[in-house]
């Protein structure tokens, strides 16, 4: 990442040390949000999902984003699932029973 | 060579998420179906050489996804566009009016959140572009972690990660512009 290490926190940057008043092992509202999905999606360090741990046992409203997003995702993911239709399973079982005829041939 | 049986054992549990993924992926009933048909059987062909205790989920989801870009993508009748536009960061939250103060309060966006049906959410997620639309499936209805979504789409982890991130702001924008042409969510706090 270069010699660049103030400003906006990357992903994969360096994490800044007292920057905008956050002394180091703290995190401000905006940091905490640019890493919301990372925080959801397990992805971050141990380290840094401390950061935002920390931050919001003191944060209302990042709390209230974070809550949001999560019971979001929660809703894509069980509001798409579909029955499979029993010819599907019965065309591939066949499919592979036709296979396992052909190779054993 | 491939043991029927064991593949059938290990293997079938997968199905009703395959066939999810490949009815978001077509976009159509009869495509999901054969491109299921065929992915369980270019496994099961595969079988002896996949790495007994690996990731056989994701095993069979590249598979999945390979014989949907070489197959069923090529047949399209006409290109589609490759890019979302660009959402702003929480844009379902704010248009929900999330972010008013001791407004509506987090269990009205909530609450909007439930009125938001199947459908819904199935047609947002298809009016994603092919390459966005894979990876929001495959992080936010599958749970697949970044370096498997790499290895599954077989594009670089940076590539994957700006997919999930753009992608998650555009099905945002497409799940509320879905409820609010049914009338499902208030745009009241849309408002200033």
């Amino acid at each position: 990442m270069g010699e660049h290490q103030s400003g906006g926190d990357q992903l994969d940057g360096i994490r800044p040390q007292s920057e905008g008043g956050t002394p180091a092992g703290f995190v401000n509202c905006d940091e905490t949000i640019e890493r919301l999905y990372y925080y959801l999606d397990g992805e971050l360090t141990e380290e840094r999902r401390v950061e935002i741990v920390r931050h919001l046992d003191m944060c209302g409203p990042c709390v209230d984003v974070f809550g949001f997003e999560s019971e979001l995702r929660k809703v894509i993911a069980n509001r798409c699932r579909d029955h499979v239709p029993d010819a599907l399973l019965g065309r591939v079982a066949q499919a592979l029973q036709d296979e396992h005829t052909r190779q054993s041939n | 060579m491939a043991d029927q049986a064991e593949f059938s054992n290990l293997a079938m549990e997968f199905m009703p998420a395959l066939y999810s993924a490949a009815l978001r992926m077509t976009r159509n009933p009869s495509d999901a179906e054969d491109l299921v048909q065929e992915t369980y059987l270019k496994a099961y062909r595969a079988f002896g050489g996949f790495e007994a205790g690996t990731n056989l989920k994701a095993w069979l989801y590249r598979i999945l996804t390979n014989t949907y870009i070489n197959t069923y993508r090529a047949k399209k009748r006409r290109p589609e566009i490759a890019d979302v536009e660009d959402v702003e960061d929480l844009y379902l939250y704010h248009h929900l009016g999330g972010d008013q103060p001791g407004g509506l309060g987090r269990s009205a966006e909530d609450e909007a959140l439930d009125r938001f049906t199947d459908d819904d959410v199935k047609a947002a997620i298809e009016s994603l572009p092919d390459a966005f639309r894979m990876a929001v499936l495959l992080a936010d209805v599958e749970g697949f972690s970044y370096k498997e979504i790499a290895e599954i789409t077989d594009v670089p982890i940076g590539t994957v990660m700006s997919r999930i991130h753009r992608g998650r702001k555009a099905l945002q924008k497409a799940l509320f512009e879905f409820g609010s042409a049914r009338g499902l969510v208030s745009t009241a706090g849309d408002g200033r």
